[in-house]
């Protein structure tokens, strides 16, 4: 069963931004797109481990800022010629708020 | 047994005849005479090779293998000097007599010498063949030269030896260059360029006489009493078909050897091809029409039904930086109208006339980009009622939303001519692709389209990209990405002539294939947007690289420096103080003066950016921008005030330009230097913007680079003032801001605008202070300090969102 916790209002992250949310093993970047749907992935390029929670957020993807490595925000897998995948974690807005789901944490604890 | 086909003349015509006629898989057994020593080449192409682009090896159209293989009986250097058509021979000059079955005249053209007194003397030559190009080669450096003929030949004949290094200057009849393609003011744009590359041009001007010396040429005498002294003169007023040798043997002459719709003399086992026939009443001088006449007296020979038939053409410039197309008929008349484009800023001019809802002439000065679809509508008659309003910006903006370039491309019939210079159609290229061929250099290997003077390589491209689709790679720097297939000049054209001021407007307008670009457009959008509409437009920090969207540099393990700003270069031992303090507080690991005289604190974690921008903005510091595609570093040394060799107060003026520029976004970073004298020790000869003080004022240069590449500065003017240094300033900067492609510094902007049109720009003086006003006006809004305000209104956002590393313990 889903456990899910409310973080914040989607407010609190722009449209095409994101913030973090620190956890005992490393942060995680919140993501919204301009259609206000929310995802959580690891804030770390597969690259260089570039933050990318920093990076320009457009359609259902994100640019790692430090060497333009363009990144689903759906499935985590890198786009293009490039290879890898960061990891991905349920999220999704109720009510104006932006809900994770706990079990993600413990998976993170138990990686 | 094969028939016997005797040419005469290996020219363009003739070759490309040869050609058609091998492809059709003729029985015939060729043998071709020239007068010239060698065989078949581009002739058009002299013009590169006399320009130093291209050398003779490359404009051969046919070598000796091709001969070979085609069982081609060469006789280069050899003329014919009878014709008895009763007995079917031609006899050479040195009395070989031939028979044959089919004789084709391809004997071209012989330039025009006017008659004036001198026109004999060594040095005196036309430009026609490779015997001239290499004299004139041969006279480049330090020789002056006198052309006379301000049309196509003439103006590539000067720009050539220009490019070679002589003093060239070319006089001309009429009162504007190439008047019969030009109306008057491309006529002025042109003549401006090649004054630009160094060349005087003397327009309405009567040559009198040639002066000589012990038989070589001295001067050109004009009949306003001007002396031209020259070492060479070359005379380019046009040409004259060669009907001598078709006379002598009886055929039917005009201007021309009459031909027929099929080639055919009045000897119906002599054809004629190219500029030395006379077909309807015309005479031809461009390549176009003489491959249409090769196909067709390919045909003749094979005995296949074919048609030549006149067709409109058109005119380019093959003279590098000088973009120029004319086509149709552009003079005054009763019932025409004409519509003109004019963009002194860019350099453009185009002007088409209309008769009846139809185009039937077009010139175009400086963005040649669209001259084949207007082309395609002078051929096609087009009715041009619906798309007048938008016609005069192109195929891209027609029908409500801009058109796909590669749609217009598709529309394009297969006899549609792509490349000029060889003669290539649609079709040919469409054949070469089926049969494998499927990138540029292929094409240009099996076609030979876009080989020659290159023009035409994008328009191959896009016949690529349709026929192939997705399989295709359009090479980069076509579109700007791949959200858009408009590049960024068509993006900054739209965004000003269709008053786009918001991000969702252009994706609407110009049919963006994302739903909300991505970090290659949308930077550029952002900063095309509020350049263009300072005051309609919102920034979108979004569509900003992270170290602008947040103010500092972001470093390699995602820490950020931070580099406080300080005026000129000069800074206090209380700031000093404060940085030192910051560093200390907020664990800086280094602390480095960087390459603009500024302090650059590294290693700072992002969510400690606002409290250590707050930290310097309490004693007085404010952003550094050292993060921005804007002003970052005026750098200074230290002029009167300290110096012994300091002729102002370059420091001064420093602080003075660096209060005045920054917060201003430009297309890519601006650093700025003023040295106090001529010794540099501010090294402004090498900045985006550089001043160097001298004893009478301020020299301003610009284009100044030292990164990728590393650039001089071109003087840009000196001015007797500081305050009018920093006005050229503010102009200059604005004229860069409006103008140049996102990601472009001054000097790649410059080697696209030229330093010339630049100049014209500054030293107009209401032009340089409508700039500084719009520059003014952007500063209204963009002049403040980002750091006070994330502190302000948004510090919160720097810090994580929430922190659940407790509840991960549990």
């Amino acid at each position: 069963m889903s456990d899910w916790i409310d973080i914040a209002p989607l407010e609190a992250i722009q449209p095409r931004g994101a913030r973090l949310i620190k956890t005992a093993h490393g942060c995680v970047a919140v993501f919204r797109t301009a259609e206000d749907e929310v995802y959580a992935l690891d804030n770390a390029c597969p690259h260089k481990q570039g933050p990318l929670a920093e990076g320009i957020v457009h359609g259902k993807a994100v640019t790692c800022p430090l060497h333009n490595w363009v990144i689903s925000l759906e499935t985590g897998m890198v786009q293009g010629a490039d290879e890898g995948q960061v990891s991905t974690y349920p999220a999704r807005v109720e009510d104006g708020r932006i809900l994770l789901d706990v079990a993600f944490i413990r998976s993170r604890s138990a990686a | 047994m094969s028939k016997k086909l005797i040419v005469i003349g290996a020219g363009m015509a003739s070759g490309r005849a040869l050609e058609h006629l091998f492809d059709e898989g003729a029985d015939y057994d060729v043998t071709l005479f020239n007068a010239e020593p060698r065989g078949n080449y581009n002739r058009i192409m002299l013009s590169p090779v006399l320009s130093g682009e291209k050398t003779y090896a490359e404009i051969v159209t046919h070598d000796a293998d091709w001969y070979a293989a085609n069982g081609v009986t060469c006789r280069f250097g050899e003329k014919i000097t009878a014709i008895d058509r009763a007995a079917k021979t031609v006899t050479a000059d040195n009395g070989d007599v031939l028979a044959y079955d089919k004789l084709m005249f391809g004997t071209g053209s012989n330039p025009f010498i006017i008659p004036l007194p001198g026109h004999d003397l060594d040095g005196v030559i036309a430009y026609r063949d490779l015997e001239d190009t290499e004299l004139m080669m041969s006279m480049g450096a330090d020789n002056k030269v006198v052309v006379i003929g301000g049309g196509l030949l003439g103006l590539e004949a000067a720009a050539g030896m220009a490019a070679r290094g002589a003093d060239v200057t070319v006089v001309h009849i009429m009162g504007h260059l190439m008047e019969r393609q030009l109306d008057e003011a491309a006529g002025y744009l042109l003549r401006k360029a090649l004054v630009d590359k160094g060349i005087t041009v003397k327009c309405s001007a009567n040559s009198k006489e040639i002066l000589g010396e012990n038989g070589k040429v001295r001067a050109l005498l004009l009949d306003d009493g001007t002396e031209l002294p020259c070492d060479l003169l070359v005379m380019a007023v046009g040409i004259r078909p060669n009907i001598a040798l078709g006379q002598e043997a009886g055929l039917a002459v005009g201007r021309g050897i009459h031909v027929d719709d099929q080639m055919i003399t009045s000897d119906p086992d002599i054809v004629a091809v190219g500029e030395c026939v006379e077909h309807d009443g015309a005479v031809f001088g461009l390549v176009a029409p003489l491959y249409d006449q090769a196909k067709v007296v390919a045909q003749t020979l094979m005995g296949n039904e074919a048609q030549f038939v006149q067709k409109e053409i058109s005119t380019k410039l093959k003279v590098t930086g000088c973009d120029l197309f004319s086509a149709g008929d552009f003079a005054d008349g009763d019932g025409r109208e004409d519509i003109v484009f004019r963009d002194p800023a860019r350099g453009v001019y185009r002007r088409l006339v209309i008769e009846n809802n139809v185009v039937i002439g077009a010139v175009m000065y400086g963005d040649t980009a669209d001259s084949n679809w207007f082309f395609g509508l002078i051929k096609d008659k087009t009715d041009i009622a619906e798309m007048r309003d938008t016609l005069i910006f192109g195929p891209a903006y027609q029908g409500g939303t801009p058109m796909d370039p590669l749609a217009a491309v598709a529309a394009l019939p297969r006899d549609a001519e792509i490349c000029g210079c060889n003669g290539i159609c649609k079709g040919q290229i469409e054949d070469a692709i089926a049969a494998g061929h499927t990138d540029l250099g292929a094409i240009k290997a099996t076609t030979k389209a876009s080989a020659s003077c290159g023009t035409c390589t994008g328009l191959v491209e896009q016949v690529l990209a349709v026929t192939l689709g997705d399989d295709f790679v359009m090479p980069a720097a076509q579109s700007v990405c791949g959200c858009t297939d408009m590049t960024h000049e068509d993006l900054r054209r739209m965004i000003k002539s269709q008053k786009l001021t918001s991000m969702q407007a252009v994706f609407q307008e110009c049919g963006w294939k994302t739903s909300c670009g991505c970090h290659v457009c949308r930077p550029a959008l952002n900063f095309y947007l509020l350049a263009d509409w300072p005051i309609e437009y919102q920034d979108d920090p979004q569509s900003r690289f992270i170290n602008e969207r947040k103010h500092a540099n972001i470093q390699k393990d995602g820490t950020f420096s931070v580099v406080p700003r300080m005026w000129g270069g000069i800074t206090t031992p209380d700031e000093l103080r404060a940085i030192a303090d910051a560093a200390d507080k907020y664990m800086v690991p280094t602390v480095k003066v960087t390459g603009g005289q500024r302090i650059d604190l590294l290693g700072v974690k992002g969510e400690d950016l606002p409290a250590i921008w707050k930290d310097l903005n309490d004693a007085g510091m404010v952003s550094g921008y050292a993060y921005s595609k804007g002003l970052r570093t005026v750098k200074t040394c230290v002029g009167t005030d300290h110096c012994r060799f300091g002729t102002q107060d370059s420091t001064g003026l420093g602080i003075k330009l660096e209060k005045t520029l920054h917060g201003s976004w430009t297309p890519h970073k601006l650093k700025l230097g003023v040295s106090g004298c001529p010794r540099n020790c501010a090294e402004a000869t090498c900045k985006d913007i550089g001043i160097v003080c001298v004893d009478s004022g301020y020299q301003v240069s610009i284009g100044g680079a030292a990164g990728m590449d590393v650039k001089e500065t071109e003087l840009l003017i000196q001015v007797p003032t500081e305050d009018e240094t920093i006005l050229v300033i503010k102009a200059v900067t604005q004229l860069y801001r409006e103008n140049a492609k996102y990601l472009d510094r001054i000097y790649k902007w410059l080697a696209k605008v030229g330093m010339d049109w630049v100049k014209d720009q500054i030293e107009d003086l209401d032009n340089r202070q409508a700039l500084v006003d719009r520059f003014e006006l952007s500063q209204s809004v963009y002049r403040h300090d980002p750091w006070a305000r994330h502190v302000d209104e948004q510090a919160e956002t720097y810090q994580p969102l929430a922190n659940l590393s407790m509840e991960a313990a549990e």
